[in-house]
């Protein structure tokens, strides 16, 4: 670890937190689009969060501090996440600190908090967002962690500094089991960002809702907080499919002046996958809440089938 | 005068058993005086337990130490060793009964002193037995330590034996413990092989042809299964540990189920000197299949006890496939990655030991406040029992696994160790069956922080579902202290796991003969590096440092730039003014997602009102269809072929006496 590295990981823990929410917008401006309304502008969810931050907060009567402190964690695990997944370099220091299965920790520790919480003031709506989001997540938690040791198969690690290295540099080959754990991704990165088919992000009091259930008691910065959260989350997945599926042009151990052209790469890709969610969301419409299980089932399902893919054609050849 | 430094670690060993065994007599001695019973006695008990960790810590980096008592039969003494596999598990029973025993010290208080005494007793003849069973060298000594062990265990649940329900518990308990006993005497005997000398060094040195090793390893799997809960021979357990007192439901969880660990393992890699690579396929399918069942079953229930026995299955599952994989990568000779499964399991026994004798001991907090097991009328508890709330929630993180406490650790180093079969040298399926293997402990990670949320959200979150909880009061000092214990070891073996592997070590050094040693540490002692560094890493207390600078970075930050006040007002629920702590999701409303996704699965009793009804009365129940499939059907056999015999017998002199002559005759022709 040194002064350089160090300073990199700092430019990406700024850039994560910092770019988040425009990835949100832009996703929000492109889905406007594409259902012919007037965009807010790629800028608003800034103005949202700065509105929330200026509130004064209201906790109801029973809350405990459990409710109170779990928003600060929910940030700092999805911050933390984002942290370590090479988003323009590979050369970060904190990336030792955990790898793949203990980002899929991390992403777990903030959902059970979350879920603790909705269930703390004790409302019907809090308690129901709870076991659905528990419900969405026992299935794609698994197929997460499927995708990611397709990927740890491939590259024998489950670093993700070695995945990146090993996938964008030392060899090009296609791997067809990397065709089925995309898939898969995508699927659990639609789930577990609560966006259209398994939940609908911009829903407000029906009874289809997911994640905006469980945070419904939550006002002022606490909420702010819980939605910065959620971008940093979705931006963190995306850059994970990335790292993963295209991990052309992040940069290596070393390679400082590959930053520039990695940092353009990766807005080119942000964009095109933005727009690429949104299009998804705008073609597919919301499943009943008992149909996510054979959703995540299929990406379940794809993953192991990559897993096996992968396997077949090492012992074939 | 013995000196402190000149005896070894056996005979403290040895020394606790004893005053284990004679504070037990005391106490029953004691009977009259409860006071001194609570305040005395299992306060000294649980010293001894800190010394029998302390010996175990120190025997677990010696070689093996043995010695003989002059007990038992004539010409058949009590031998016993202590290796480095007792070592650690006799650690596991020091570290954790520690905390029991204290915790138990404040909440006896309340038993009324009839039963106190000889609960003392039995609580302490359990506790020794359960060290002799590790202790012991012989199967002699093996067996009788093991009833001593499974007869205590058995008056310790019925201590409310006036309810039928926890008489049948025990019952039930009882006779699979038995027939599980059976299965180890019959493997002891094959392992024997005919030398008439019953004890394990001369086990050691039998090898056995391949057949009646699998024969030896099948029977040990049986009956050790049947103590631990591996499916299909759980159904005691989910009954067992709700009827006994916390305490002993916390240790019997904690620790002795860990006795059956122990005894599959000494029997496979110790006493066994080969392994075959279809015992681990056959270990770990069982494990994988029992882990998948047990949390399944944990999510649907709706007694707080119940819950945490049927995790308690799940997480014995997984230990069982750890030794599958261990199994499999040895028979392989893949020693180092079997090493790492090894570790995995070893370093999984010692969480479970840890937390779910701490979520057992909150349990017990909270039935004494309320009087309540049931979660649907529980709720709001953590405004009125913040420790008791505070310390569950670290065991319910752990037990999730979630980074970074220890049940991630564990279930980290197992999922390298599958991600690590590729290298297997096998035919293909079994490369392309350990990726599923892997899939499935995902699943039963994901289910188990599904029944988590369920038991600690239902129970200490929202608003309180009765009126009388508002009377509900915190754990005494002594309770909060062994409580606080246990926790604590959750959040020590969580943050600086390289420590303890390198302690553990031993023992896969002494089973299958690597050790992850230079490899674990490599990098220093804050990175946990199980094979190379840059194939994985993890370091638990960085990950944490970070997590707390940036809680209290972001907490300030927050406050500092906006410094909106905080006013606390009704909650909103989407402008619901009517809202009564009923319209909560209660036990069943929690667990309906998973009945209806795997209701093929449970077997789902319902009774649905008419429509007509004036006093609708709604009841589901979902059941255990082990018992239909396998138990009742063995049962009915039993009882048609008693019924059968039972034809025989009519009363009457002169046909027994037809009986008699007939078969005389038979033998007759026979000896003709």
């Amino acid at each position: 670890m040194n002064t350089s590295t160090l300073s990199l990981q700092l430019l990406q823990n700024m850039l994560v937190v910092l770019a988040a929410p425009l990835l949100l917008g832009w996703v929000n401006t492109c889905r406007a689009w594409m259902q012919s309304r007037s965009a807010a502008g790629i800028f608003q969810p800034y103005r949202n969060l700065a509105k929330l931050f200026q509130k004064d907060a209201v906790l109801a009567h029973n809350a405990s501090p459990l409710f109170r402190y779990t928003p600060y964690i929910l940030f700092v695990s999805m911050w933390l996440a984002a942290a370590m997944v090479p988003v323009i370099a590979v050369d970060l220091p904190l990336s030792t600190v955990v790898d793949v299965i203990a980002l899929v920790g991390v992403f777990a520790l903030a959902r059970v908090f979350i879920a603790l919480a909705a269930m703390d003031v004790g409302t019907s709506f809090g308690t129901l967002g709870a076991r659905r989001e528990m419900l969405v997540s026992f299935l794609a938690e698994p197929a997460l962690m499927m995708v990611f040791f397709t990927a740890a198969a491939i590259s024998h690690s489950t670093s993700l500094t070695t995945i990146v290295g090993v996938l964008a540099h030392k060899e090009f080959v296609l791997h067809p089991s990397l065709a089925f754990a995309a898939i898969a991704f995508i699927m659990v990165l639609l789930a577990e960002n609560a966006r259209i088919p398994v939940d609908n992000p911009s829903t407000h009091l029906e009874l289809t809702m997911i994640h905006e259930a469980m945070i419904l008691e939550y006002s002022a910065r606490h909420l702010a907080l819980i939605e910065w959260a959620s971008a940093i989350k979705l931006f963190a997945y995306i850059t994970i499919g990335f790292a993963l599926f295209l991990p052309w042009g992040i940069a290596g151990v070393g390679e400082w002046n590959a930053l520039p052209l990695a940092l353009v790469l990766l807005v080119i890709k942000l964009a095109a996958a933005g727009f690429g969610l949104a299009l998804l969301e705008s073609v597919s419409a919301k499943l009943r809440i008992f149909r996510a299980p054979e959703f995540l089932g299929t990406a379940f399902l794809l993953a192991v089938l990559g897993i096996l893919t992968h396997f077949l054609r090492t012992s074939v050849a | 005068m013995i000196s402190i430094s000149s005896t070894l670690p056996i005979d403290w060993v040895i020394g606790v058993v004893a005053f284990w065994f004679l504070i037990g007599l005391l106490g029953l001695a004691l009977q009259d005086k409860p006071r001194l019973i609570t305040a005395l006695i299992f306060p000294a008990g649980a010293l001894a337990a800190l010394v029998l960790a302390a010996s175990a810590l120190v025997a677990l980096g010696q070689g093996a130490s043995v010695a003989t008592l002059p007990l038992g039969l004539p010409d058949l003494p009590f031998h016993l060793r202590l290796d480095a596999l007792s070592a650690f598990f006799l650690l596991i029973l020091g570290a954790a009964s520690f905390g029991i025993s204290l915790y138990g010290a404040g909440y006896f208080r309340s038993m009324d002193k009839a039963t106190l005494g000889l609960l003392c007793f039995e609580y302490h003849l359990f506790l020794a037995s359960m060290a002799l069973v590790i202790l012991a060298d012989d199967a002699y000594m093996f067996m009788v330590a093991w009833e001593t062990m499974a007869i205590s265990s058995y008056f310790l649940v019925t201590t409310d034996h006036k309810i039928p329900e926890i008489r049948s518990a025990g019952f039930i308990y009882l006779l699979i413990a038995h027939i599980g006993a059976i299965a180890i005497l019959m493997c002891f005997g094959v392992l024997e092989g005919g030398q008439g000398d019953y004890t394990f060094a001369t086990m050691r040195h039998h090898a056995l042809s391949p057949l009646w090793a699998s024969i030896a390893f099948l029977l040990a799997l049986f009956g050790f299964g049947a103590k631990a809960g591996m499916l299909p021979l759980h159904v005691w357990l989910p009954e067992a540990h709700p009827a006994a007192p916390s305490p002993v439901s916390a240790m019997m969880s904690g620790i002795m189920l860990k006795t059956a660990i122990y005894g599959i393992l000494r029997v496979t890699f110790d006493l066994l000197h080969t392994s075959q690579w279809w015992w681990g396929i056959l270990a770990l399918t069982l494990g994988l299949l029992t882990a998948l069942y047990g949390v399944l079953f944990a999510t649907v229930q709706s007694d707080m006890k119940r819950l945490l026995a049927y995790s308690s299955i799940e997480n014995i599952g997984i230990l069982i496939a750890g030794i599958g994989l261990t199994i499999l990568f040895h028979s392989s000779n893949q020693d180092q990655v079997a090493a790492l499964a090894l570790v995995a399991t070893l370093y999984h026994a010692l969480n479970h030991s840890f937390f779910k004798s701490l979520l057992f001991l909150t349990t017990g907090s909270v039935l004494h406040s309320t009087g309540e097991r049931n979660l649907g009328k529980l709720g709001g508890l953590i405004h009125k029992m913040p420790w008791v709330a505070l310390l569950a929630l670290v065991g319910v993180l752990a037990i999730s696994g979630l980074p970074p406490l220890n049940g991630f650790v564990s279930e980290w180093l197992l999922l390298q160790a599958f991600l690590l079969a590729p290298n297997m040298p096998h035919q293909l399926y079994i490369s392309m069956l350990l990726p599923l293997g892997a899939a499935a402990l995902a699943l039963a990670g994901a289910l188990a922080a599904y029944a988590m949320v369920k038991f600690y959200g239902i129970i200490f979150l929202g608003q309180p579902r009765e009126e009388r909880l508002a009377e509900a009061h915190d754990a005494g000092p002594l309770e909060r202290a062994g409580m606080l214990w246990l926790a604590g070891w959750c959040v020590i073996l969580g943050l600086s796991p390289v420590f303890f592997i390198l302690q553990i070590d031993n023992v896969a050094m002494a089973l299958v003969g690597r050790d992850l040693g230079g490899s674990a540490a490599s990098s220093g002692w804050l990175w946990l590096t199980p094979v190379a560094a840059e194939r994985a890493s993890y370091s638990p207390l960085i990950l944490f440092l970070i997590i707390l600078a940036g809680f209290i970075f972001t907490f300030l930050f927050a406050r500092k730039f906006y410094h909106g006040k905080v006013r606390r007002g009704p909650a909103w629920d989407c402008g619901y003014p009517a809202q009564t702590p009923r319209m909560q999701d209660s036990a069943e409303g929690f667990g309906q997602p998973i009945r209806q996704i795997f209701e093929q699965f449970f077997g789902i009793v319902r009774e649905v009102p008419n429509p007509f009804d004036t006093h609708p009365h709604y009841h589901g129940e979902t059941r255990d269809q082990i018992w239909d499939l396998i138990y009742h059907p063995v049962a009915r056999l039993a009882e048609w072929l008693s019924a059968l015999i039972g034809k025989l017998q009519h009363g009457r002199i002169s046909l027994y006496l037809l009986y008699s002559f007939v078969t005389l005759m038979a033998l007759l022709a026979f000896v003709r």
